[in-house]
């Protein structure tokens, strides 16, 4: 509690919904990254910008530190409540306040769920491209945070491809207008770095999306590998062919099994590997690529190739794909995704080394990733109930991750950084680059209030988990529970 | 090359305790746009070089010295290109400038702005520290998107090095067709075309006449050419006239008189604009080729949502680029400071803060 706050709160905005008793601040006290949790001091869920731009006022003149969050879908714990903070969520304001069908573009308030927005533009034969498997709850505020991906995003590009302009409020207050209905504006490119900085730069109060025609014709298919290195060499062998499939997906036996399990979806159990590929465009384009990408799969050795023949068989399979984690709940109910992203090349070879260290580990790594982007989501399975298991977890995945800086790659694709990979953030970046990333966070926000010690550590933990890492990581880091 | 870094960081220092402005340039090419020019020349052209292609990687990484002429003709090879085709403004344009100007071509409104494809950067601050930022990924999101921040910042946030990007194959069918449309009826075209899944990858209006650009899988091309009619371009005239566009070399791009760029809303009705225009990106972009009273021609443009910048010739004094919301220039101004303390890079090229 934070009595001169609340009074605060109270006497300026006396509409404003807080929620300050422990009882029902209970769902609010972590994302979906749910083994961290905190009670803030209060939540707010402010219903216009008018009133963000009060709480922001009153949170600096206070100095109270201050947590954003929408939907609660982020799985990197960035919108984890501080216990000495305020929780603002902005779930309440989700209004579509225009869709301009002429324009191909749709104005909308932070806590529209990404699916709204293509619900809205469908009449008009147009969709917001990004969309990431949690799509139908997470919201568009979040999405711009993190920016999100999401399968279709080799094809369609990420948050910061499909975002004209967004408004956001600074911690002072002010209202600061960024991007432009045109295709450009003048100064530099604030949209662009305010995509995936974490709540760390200011509170996003609406966004003006970029909507896409829908394409004419879809085609999907599913091809069956005998081993893994099939699998990736034909995706290769896609690209390389000069074909962007819309998608460009691809799961181990492991997580084939379990879909098959749970879902029925009909994928062949004899396979190691399989992909999932989405063709879109012109009926004639499609046909041509068709014919490309049957022969590269054939060639790759893909033992099936099926053709999804109708919409239903389509949905059937992404809801497979999509719904891939939560079958995999269904093997091991406490498992750890990760989120690295290489260069396709290496794909084979890193996929390799993940099977090795999960033997050396005694833990089981399942995969199911975004292939066409080099972006993986290795899974590793424990048991909660083991004292120890979910350390080794988290140890075996902090390799799993420096494997991918290693390879040229990088340690989070689309699900950004929050809690869960500051120690790794040490890794990747030299002080001299995260020390910069500090300056511009104190452009935008000079107190340090807003999502404080999320997205970039500060340097002197690097330095302490630097001596940690000489040592042989062998102590746990308490302070970062996860599951 | 590790030399050259060394001595461009050198001199960086220098001239950051001696308070002295660099004028970092490539080709030269560009050096009409933007704030005018102070400072020390500093040459990045011996800071040239592919240093990593793999073209099933759809990622190329490359010094920012080198032109766009070897990397176009090195990713021709491959079949590949930059997707936001850039102005070529003279044979020696270099791919650090383009990046720097943040300049997109007629394929932008489609494909996407050089900013859509920047996905890494190695850069020299103004204290002339070596930092990296992005990587050589298609995705990546750890720590703050710094590359795409350089992009188009006019040099003056840090002086390029190496730059990543991601990159993507060549259409194998391109054709262009010709329609004679008055001003509105042009607008209302593009936008109801770019709002239907048509392989559109350039339209330019001028004089009544549009031009439309298809390109992509040869069927898909053929498919969508019977569905627009129009009148087929013979097959040199059409990329010869893209180039034109592209690269200004059409002669209301040659005129001496003050060159405008206005981007609009792609849905901008036309502006009863008295002196002569030519439309680009589906409506997005209208260049003005004439004198205008600036600042009346700003408070009118953004009215309807858009900015302008005096793109060639006229007085700078007027301003080049738009000028910026008073809390929007003091980000700007602290966002310079924070990476060139004494504001010796590109000084006073980036106008409007």
């Amino acid at each position: 509690m934070h009595a001169p706050l609340l009074a605060d709160f109270q006497r300026i905005t006396p509409t404003l919904k807080v929620i300050a008793d422990t009882e029902r601040l209970k769902p609010f006290e972590t994302d979906a990254f749910i083994s961290h949790r905190a009670l803030p001091l209060c939540a707010v869920l402010p219903e216009s910008e008018a009133q963000v731009v009060e709480i922001l006022k009153a949170c600096n003149a206070r100095g109270v530190p201050l947590v954003t969050r929408g939907a609660g879908t982020g799985i990197s714990g960035g919108a984890i409540p501080l216990e000495n903070g305020v929780l603002a969520v902005l779930s309440r304001m989700k209004q579509i306040l225009a869709v301009d069908p002429a324009a191909r573009t749709a104005r909308v308030q932070p806590g529209v769920a990404n699916a709204a927005v293509t619900k809205a533009a469908a009449p008009f034969g147009l969709f917001y491209a990004p969309d990431p498997s949690s799509q139908i709850v997470c919201s568009i505020g979040g999405n711009v945070a993190e920016n999100a991906g999401g399968v279709h995003c080799l094809k369609y590009g990420l948050t910061v491809h499909n975002v004209l302009r967004i408004r956001v409020v600074a911690l002072n207050g002010d209202i600061l207008e960024i991007g432009s209905a045109a295709l450009d504006a003048p100064g530099y490119d604030l949209l662009a770095l305010m995509h995936g900085s974490e709540g760390l730069l200011g509170l996003i109060t609406e966004v003006t999306v970029k909507l896409t025609p829908e394409p004419e014709y879809i085609e999907t298919l599913l091809a069956a590998f005998p081993s893994v290195t099939d699998a990736a060499n034909a995706v290769n062998s896609i690209i390389g062919a000069g074909v962007i499939p819309a998608a460009l997906e691809m799961m181990d036996k492991m997580v084939i099994n379990a879909c098959e399990k749970f879902m029925s979806a009909g994928f062949p159990l004899d396979a190691e590997a399989l992909l999932l590929i989405e063709l879109d465009g012109a009926p004639e384009e499609v046909a041509e690529y068709l014919a490309t990408v049957e022969a590269i799969l054939r060639a790759s050795h893909a033992q099936e190739i099926r053709r999804a023949c109708d919409d239903t068989e389509r949905e059937k399979l992404w809801k497979s794909r999509k719904g891939a984690f939560a079958a995999l709940a269904t093997i091991c109910p406490d498992y750890y995704t990760m989120d690295g992203t290489i260069p396709r090349r290496c794909l084979p070879e890193v996929l390799a080394r993940y099977a090795q260290l999960g033997a050396e580990f005694g833990m089981m790594i399942a995969n199911v990733f975004h292939a066409g982007d080099g972006n993986l989501h290795p899974v590793i399975f424990y048991d909660a109930a083991k004292p120890g298991e979910m350390a080794r977890s988290e140890e075996l995945g902090g390799k799993l991750l420096e494997i991918c800086i290693e390879v040229g790659g990088t340690i989070t694709g689309e699900h950004g950084v929050g809690i869960e990979k500051l120690k790794q953030m040490c890794v990747q970046f030299r002080e001299s680059e995260l020390a910069m990333f500090h300056v511009i966070k104190a452009v935008f926000d000079p107190e340090g209030l807003l999502n404080p010690g999320r997205a970039v550590p500060e340097l002197k933990r690097c330095s302490e988990w630097g001596g940690m890492h000489v040592r042989g990581g062998e102590i746990p880091r308490a302070d970062m529970p996860r599951f | 090359m590790d030399a050259i870094v060394s001595s461009i960081s050198e001199r960086i220092r220098d001239a950051a305790a001696a308070k002295t402005p660099l004028s970092i340039h490539g080709g030269n090419s560009k050096a009409f746009y933007g704030g005018a020019i102070v400072g020390e020349p500093l040459d990045m052209r011996p800071y040239s070089g592919i240093i990593e292609y793999e073209p099933k990687e759809l990622v190329l990484t490359v010094r920012a010295g080198t032109t766009l002429v070897e990397i176009e003709s090195v990713m021709d090879r491959a079949s590949q290109m930059l997707p936001f085709e850039p102005p070529h403004f003279a044979d020696g344009s270099t791919i650090g400038g383009t990046v720097a100007a943040g300049l997109s071509g007629p394929r932008r409104p489609y494909t996407g702005a050089v900013r859509d494809f920047v996905l890494g950067t190695r850069i020299l601050s103004g204290k002339g520290d070596d930092l990296r930022f992005g990587g050589r990924v298609i995705k990546n999101v750890a720590g703050y998107d710094v590359s795409r921040l350089m992009t188009g910042a006019m040099g003056t946030l840090g002086v390029l090095l190496d730059l990543s990007f991601k990159v993507l194959p060549k259409p194998v069918a391109e054709l262009t067709l010709r329609f004679e449309f008055e001003e509105a009826m042009a607008i209302r075209q593009f936008n109801e075309w770019a709002g239907k899944p048509l392989p559109i990858s350039a339209t330019s209006w001028f004089q009544g006449v549009a031009m439309l650009r298809l390109s992509g899988a040869a069927a898909g091309v053929k498919a969508a050419r019977q569905k627009l009619g129009g009148e087929l371009v013979a097959d040199e005239a059409g990329p010869l006239f893209w180039r034109s566009v592209r690269d200004q070399r059409a002669a209301f791009f040659q005129s001496t008189a003050p060159l405008l760029r206005l981007s609009v809303p792609p849905t901008t009705m036309p502006l009863a604009l008295m002196t002569p225009h030519w439309i680009e990106w589906g409506g997005a972009v209208r260049w003005l080729s004439g004198a205008a009273d600036l600042s009346m021609l700003r408070e009118k443009i953004a009215s309807v949502g858009g900015h302008v910048t005096l793109f060639r010739h006229g007085d700078k004094a007027d301003g080049v680029f738009n000028p910026l919301q008073p809390v929007l220039a003091k980000i700007h101004r602290e966002l310079k400071t924070a990476f060139d303390p004494e504001n010796i890079l590109n000084r006073g090229r980036m106008d409007n803060f």
